[in-house]
Formats: structure tokens, sequence, C-alpha cells
């Protein structure tokens, strides 16, 4: 009896001393799940989930205290991805948040731009260029079309335009047929 | 001795149709009253154009050069006057259109000066030859349009074979075979020619068996020639690279690998013989042969034509178009893709337009479920599984068929042919590549994107950072202001003099042209010294002046 205490504590101790040192030693700095989270968003930084960014997003997921069908410009594919890492079924776009559109990149109308730097300092990716009573422009590759420059600019001259379609972004067209439904 | 052969796995044997082509002799396209020339026909970047609207060119002249590793040059294909470089539809699924040049020609078809080099080919070292092929424009003549003279640049890898490709498996084209039927001497010279560059030990020359013209005539051409030619058993996709290589050298291409890792290189007869015009000749590659073929045209036969002729102009010269066309297909039945107008020009791959009626090809519609009969596993050469590549293309799980190889797979469509419920299995594989890819592109601008968000956050931080350091100093600035405000000028007034004492240090050395001077300048040099110590002094003197004033003001300061 006394002897398979004993054993039991021992071990008990044992372990519990190799599990504190793994802990100490093994330990991970940071977040994994909200950087794997946050690796399979779009970062346009938009806002649209009505988080300030896409990491702040990531983590209420992680977290969660959000839904994974906050994210119009990632659309359906991203929450297919992220319903696939979370081990969640994929759901719908949150028709509150938006739809998914086509991709955007702003573009300002040079000759009504007054210079007054109010969207340099709203784009979340410094993809604006210019400086105070100069005219402002897109730098366009950067542009993540997040939409934020419209609103503060005071004579709305910045215009969201689609991405021009050319032969080297072309996508095939999903198949058009209707087969019916079978099992793999 | 005959070669042994060998199998690759799967394959089809489609109805050939490619006597209905190969009945006349090659003819010469009659020329087009205005050419458009992309700058995007072939793999890699676009070529950059290098001459002017309203500049006058002649025919094989360089129009637009080669940018970045991959790339080829573009030349005029007849002598005219450009008339505009813009966005013209090119020969592309998607029927979107890109830059071209388009030229007016003069009907006059006169070439650029152009003669064979001086020296011969045998004495010129490989990148010499690499860069002629560059700059002559030549890509893979064979359909996929890859720069030629990158397949010629082993880099290190030692070059076992040499393969010239006169298989020409597709149905209904024939542009190869006439090649090899009409003109075997250019091919051997351009043979010659790559297998100097490659340094390749052995070169075979492989031929299907359904072309024994072609075989007759290249193995006559080659009596004296260390060049062996091959007939193969007809098997469709055997005009693949790495099929042909299989059935050849029973070696098998890593999967995402290139021939030339395991010492093989293949190129396209075609290429060969424009790789001899280009050396031997000094000519550039301004035109090709094209197959005209498939029962919606009255006349089909094989022309050469100047690059940038567009495809309706070749069909009238073939006795028009019949009125039962389905559509216009540009390559052949089972690799091709359906032109969206008879306006776009021929290209450096353009092997053959097909006037295909509704028999020709398979009517897209009457699709039903898949039924597991497995045949297309059967039939596809790179040993791949179709229908799991369909289920996981069509339920957008990319990640998935990228596990099941989806990259290794040629787009062959042996697996649409023989699917008994017409699945479009081919277009599923494109979907999903461009898919891929587009999301590939996308990963990459979220990373790009994210980076420049966290750095704008951290300048942000930085910023309030050093603005909050700023204001805490003038706080204490203004907590005790005689003793902040004197520190500071006391300190930039000691840095000031440490400044000009250096300075004087270092001019104080003994100035270099001072030795065996006249009395006079001795006298001037004396004069400018007096004056000199004058100067000082009453800079010394006002000096103290003003440091006693300080110190009387500051005695002021502190009485207050």
């Amino acid at each position: 009896m006394l002897t398979a205490v004993l054993a039991l504590t021992a071990l008990a101790i044992v372990f519990g001393l190799l599990l504190g040192f793994a802990a100490v030693r093994f330990k991970v700095e940071g977040d994994p799940l909200v950087d794997q989270i946050d690796a399979i968003l779009p970062q346009t930084q938009c806002g649209q989930c009505s988080y300030p960014g896409c990491r702040p997003y990531a983590e209420a997921i992680a977290n969660g205290e959000a839904e994974i069908n906050r994210c119009p410009p990632g659309g359906e594919s991203t929450i297919i991805v992220l319903a696939d890492l979370l081990g969640r079924e994929p759901i719908p776009l949150d028709a509150e948040v938006g739809e998914e559109k086509p991709k955007m990149v702003a573009i300002i109308r040079e000759d009504t731009c007054i210079g007054c730097t109010l969207c340099i300092q709203a784009c979340p990716v410094d993809a604006i260029l210019g400086a105070a009573k100069q005219m402002h422009t897109v730098i366009e590759p950067e542009c993540t079309g997040c939409e934020l420059c419209l609103e503060p600019c005071p004579v709305d001259c910045i215009d969201m335009v689609p991405i021009k379609q050319d032969i080297f972004h072309w996508k095939w067209p999903y198949p058009d047929e209707t087969v019916p439904e079978s099992k793999p | 001795m005959i070669r042994q052969l060998f199998k690759f796995k799967g394959g089809i044997h489609p109805p050939q149709h490619k006597d209905i082509s190969t009945r006349q002799p090659i003819k010469a396209a009659t020329l087009a009253k205005q050419l458009v020339l992309p700058l995007h026909q072939h793999i890699g970047e676009s070529a950059v154009p290098i001459v002017a609207v309203g500049e006058h060119v002649l025919k094989g002249q360089k129009i637009a050069r080669a940018e970045g590793y991959v790339s080829a040059s573009v030349h005029a294909s007849s002598s005219g006057t450009v008339v505009a470089i813009e966005e013209r539809p090119i020969p592309h699924p998607s029927g979107l259109n890109a830059q071209c040049i388009v030229i007016d020609t003069d009907g006059e078809d006169r070439w650029i000066e152009h003669s064979a080099p001086t020296t011969p080919y045998t004495e010129m070292p490989a990148s010499q030859l690499r860069n002629l092929i560059r700059t002559s424009g030549i890509v893979g003549l064979g359909g996929a349009g890859f720069p030629s003279y990158i397949k010629l640049n082993p880099t290190g890898t030692r070059i076992d074979t040499l393969i010239l490709n006169g298989v020409e498996c597709e149905p209904y084209i024939s542009c190869d075979d006439m090649l090899m039927r009409e003109r075997p001497e250019q091919i051997i010279a351009g043979a010659k020619i790559m297998r100097h560059a490659l340094q390749a030990k052995q070169v075979l020359i492989a031929i299907e068996d359904n072309k024994p013209e072609a075989y007759a005539a290249l193995t006559n051409a080659c009596e004296h020639e260390d060049i062996e030619v091959v007939q193969v058993p007809t098997l469709y996709p055997q005009g693949g690279e790495k099929q042909l290589i299989k059935v050849l050298t029973d070696k098998e291409v890593p999967s995402n690998g290139l021939p030339v890792q395991i010492g093989i290189v293949v190129h396209n007869v075609a290429t060969a013989a424009a790789t001899h015009n280009a050396i031997n000749l000094g000519k550039t590659l301004v035109s090709r042969i094209v197959t005209i073929s498939g029962d919606g045209v009255a006349k089909p036969c094989n022309l050469e034509v100047p690059f940038g002729t567009p495809m309706r102009h070749l069909l009238d010269q073939c006795g028009g178009l019949r009125n039962d066309v389905d559509r216009i297909i540009m390559g052949g039945p089972m690799m091709g893709f359906a032109m969206h107008s008879t306006d776009i020009p021929v290209i450096k791959t353009t092997n053959c337009i097909l006037a295909a009626t509704r028999d020709n090809v398979t009517p897209p519609s009457d699709i039903m479920p898949c039924i597991r009969c497995g045949a297309c596993a059967d039939v596809c050469p790179v040993e791949l599984l179709p229908q799991q590549l369909q289920w996981f293309a069509r339920a957008k799980e990319f990640d998935r068929a990228q596990e099941y190889n989806l990259f290794d797979c040629i787009e062959c469509g042996c697996c649409s042919y023989v699917c008994p419920s017409n699945i479009p299995l081919v277009h599923y594989y494109r979907y999903a590549k461009t898919e891929i890819w587009a999301q590939e592109r996308e990963k990459e601008k979220a990373d790009q994107a994210r980076q420049r968000h966290e750095f704008r956050l951290s300048r942000i931080e930085r910023e309030a950072a050093e603005k909050a350091a700023r204001l805490a100093q003038k706080k204490a600035a203004m907590k005790n202001p005689a003793a902040g405000a004197q520190d500071a000028k006391q300190a930039a007034i000691q840095a000031a003099m440490a400044r000009a004492k250096a300075k004087k240090q270092a001019q104080g050395s003994e100035p270099k042209n001072t030795d065996n001077l006249t009395e006079a300048q001795q006298q001037q040099v004396n004069k400018a010294d007096e004056m000199r110590a004058q100067a000082q002094q009453i800079a010394e003197s006002r000096r103290s002046q003003a440091q006693q004033m300080m110190a009387g003001k500051q005695a002021k300061d502190e009485k207050e």
C-alpha cells in the first residue's frame, strides 16, 4: 500500500517537473493560430469586418469573438480556407458587412485634387504619394482597394475602378455545365 | 541496328484526318494589307517596341526587343509602315486584347539587308549562337513558344541526346510533316547547329509512322550525317516532350523538372529549320508554315504565312468558310482553343487553323455524371488520376488537387476524349491551374500589404514617441528656462569654437608654395600675415568683450 502511494507520488513529481520544464523550454512566442489566420486574410486592412485591420480580426476569430464570414474582400475562398483551418463548417458571407466585389484600385482624378493629404493619412498601406498642396497619386500595385481614402476626400476626386483584365491575369472560367450531383 | 523503343502509359488513337491537308505542296500565303504583330507571341515577358508610329520598316527588321531572360524579339514580317501600336485581339483563350504593332504593308515585301555570317557556326562559341538565336526571335514552333535559346543553354549539365520532335501527333495538323517532306536539308542543318551549341553526343529525329514520306525524305537527307531518324508507332500524345523522351530513351523527366536535368534537350523540327535560316542565312523569324484544315474550309492546305496575317485572310485563300462551320480553333482539336473572331492574327505558335464543323468536335452539351469507369486514368499519359483531380477542381479544393500533382498535367485532352459522360475534364484542370496561380499572386500581394501596413503602424508609433519626447524636452525647458537655454547655448558655442580650432589647425600646416619666394612676394606674405594677426587680435578682444557681457547678464539673471 505504502509502496504504491510512494511510487505514484514519485511518478507524479517526475512528470510534473518534466512538464514544467517543457513548458518553459518549448514556450511558443505569440499565438500561432492568430498568425495562421492572419496569413489567410487578404490584408486589405479595410475594416469592413468592424475590426481595425486584418490582424485584429484574426485575433478576434482566434478568441472565438468573431465569425469567419466577415471578410468581404476575401470572399468565399477565404471562408473555405478559414473553415478548413479551424475545423468548422463553411458559412456564407455575412450580408451585414458587405458583399464580395471584383478587385478594385483607387484612382485620384488629378485635376480635381487639392492636395489636402487627408487620403494619405487614411491609406493603411501608404499607397498614396503626395505632399501638402501638391497633387496626390495612387501607387496602383500597392493599392489594396480598401476604399478608406474615399470618405475623407473633401472634393470627392477618388474613384474606385475595377482592375483591368489582361492576358497575364486572366483565369479560365468555372466550367459551365450542370453535372448532376455525385459523390466521390 | 534498330533502336529499341519503349512505351509510355496510356495514350489514345484519335482519327488522324491529316491527309486532307497534305495533298498539295506548301504554298506561300498572299500578303495581307495589314499585319498585326502581337508583342506577346511566346512564353515569358512581352517584347518592348523599338519603332514609332509612322516609321517605315523592312521585312525582317526588329521592331520589338526581348525584355528579360525569358523573352523573344519580334520582327516585321513584311515591309511597310507602322500605323499603330495599340491593343488588338490576339490568339488567346480569353479573347482579350494585348499590345500589338500594326503594319500597313507596301506590297514590295522587301527584306532588310541580311547576309550569311563570315564565320561558320562551327567556329562560333555557343554563347554567340544563343545570342543570334535570341535576337532572331526564335521560339519553340511546336506550339508552346518557349524561347529556344534558353533550351540551348544546358548551364553545366552534359547533354547526351538532342531530340528533334517531328512526331506531330495531334489530328489535322500537318505543318511539320510538310516541312520534313519538302525541306529536310534545312532541318538537318539546324540540327547540326543545335548539336554544336549543346555539344550533344547523339541526335535523334523522331517521326511517327503515319508520315512515311517525311521519314523517307529525312532518312535520305541524313545519309551521310551522324544523325539518326527514328520511326515511332503512332500514338497520341507522343509529341509531348516527356512522352517522347520516355519512348526513345526509357528515361523519365522528374515531376516539376526539365529534360535538361537528365541530359536531354528536345526541339521541334520547325525550330531547327528556323535556326538554320537565322544562323546560316542571317534571316530572322518572320513566317511559319500553318496548316489550314477542317471540314469547314473548302480547300485545306499548308501555307507559309508571315506572322501577323489575319486568319480570315488565310481562310479566304483556302476557298473560304463553309456555312456549317461551328468554330475556328487555333491548334488541333485536342489541345487547341476556339478563336473569338477571324480577325485574330497568326503568331509564332499558330501551327494550325482548324475550321471545325459540329461533326469535327465533340459538342459540349449532353454532359452526364461521372460513372467512375476509370477510362480517363487508363489513358492519362502522365499517370495522374483525372477523375480525382476533376472532383477537387470542381469543389475548389485546390490544395488537394496540387497534392494529386495537378501541375504535371500536360492538358493533352486524352481523358476528356475517352470520357463516356463527355465531362470537360481538361477545362476543370485549366480552371484550377489559373485559380491557383491567381491565389499565389494574391498571396504575394497580401504579404506585401501586410508588410506595408505593419511598417506604417510602427512608423506612426515611432512618430508619436518622438513627438512625446520633444514635448517633454520643451516642457523641461519651460520649467527651467535660464539653465536650459544657457546650457544649450554654451554647448553650441563650445562646439563652434572646437570646430574653428580644428579648422585652424588643419589650415595651420605650412603652405606648400612658400619656398624660393622673391623679395616682393616675401614682403607681400609678411604684410598679409601682419594683417591676419591684427584681425585675430580684434576678434580676440571682441570675443572676450562678448564673454564679459554674457557673464554680466548671467549674473544679473541669477540675481533676478
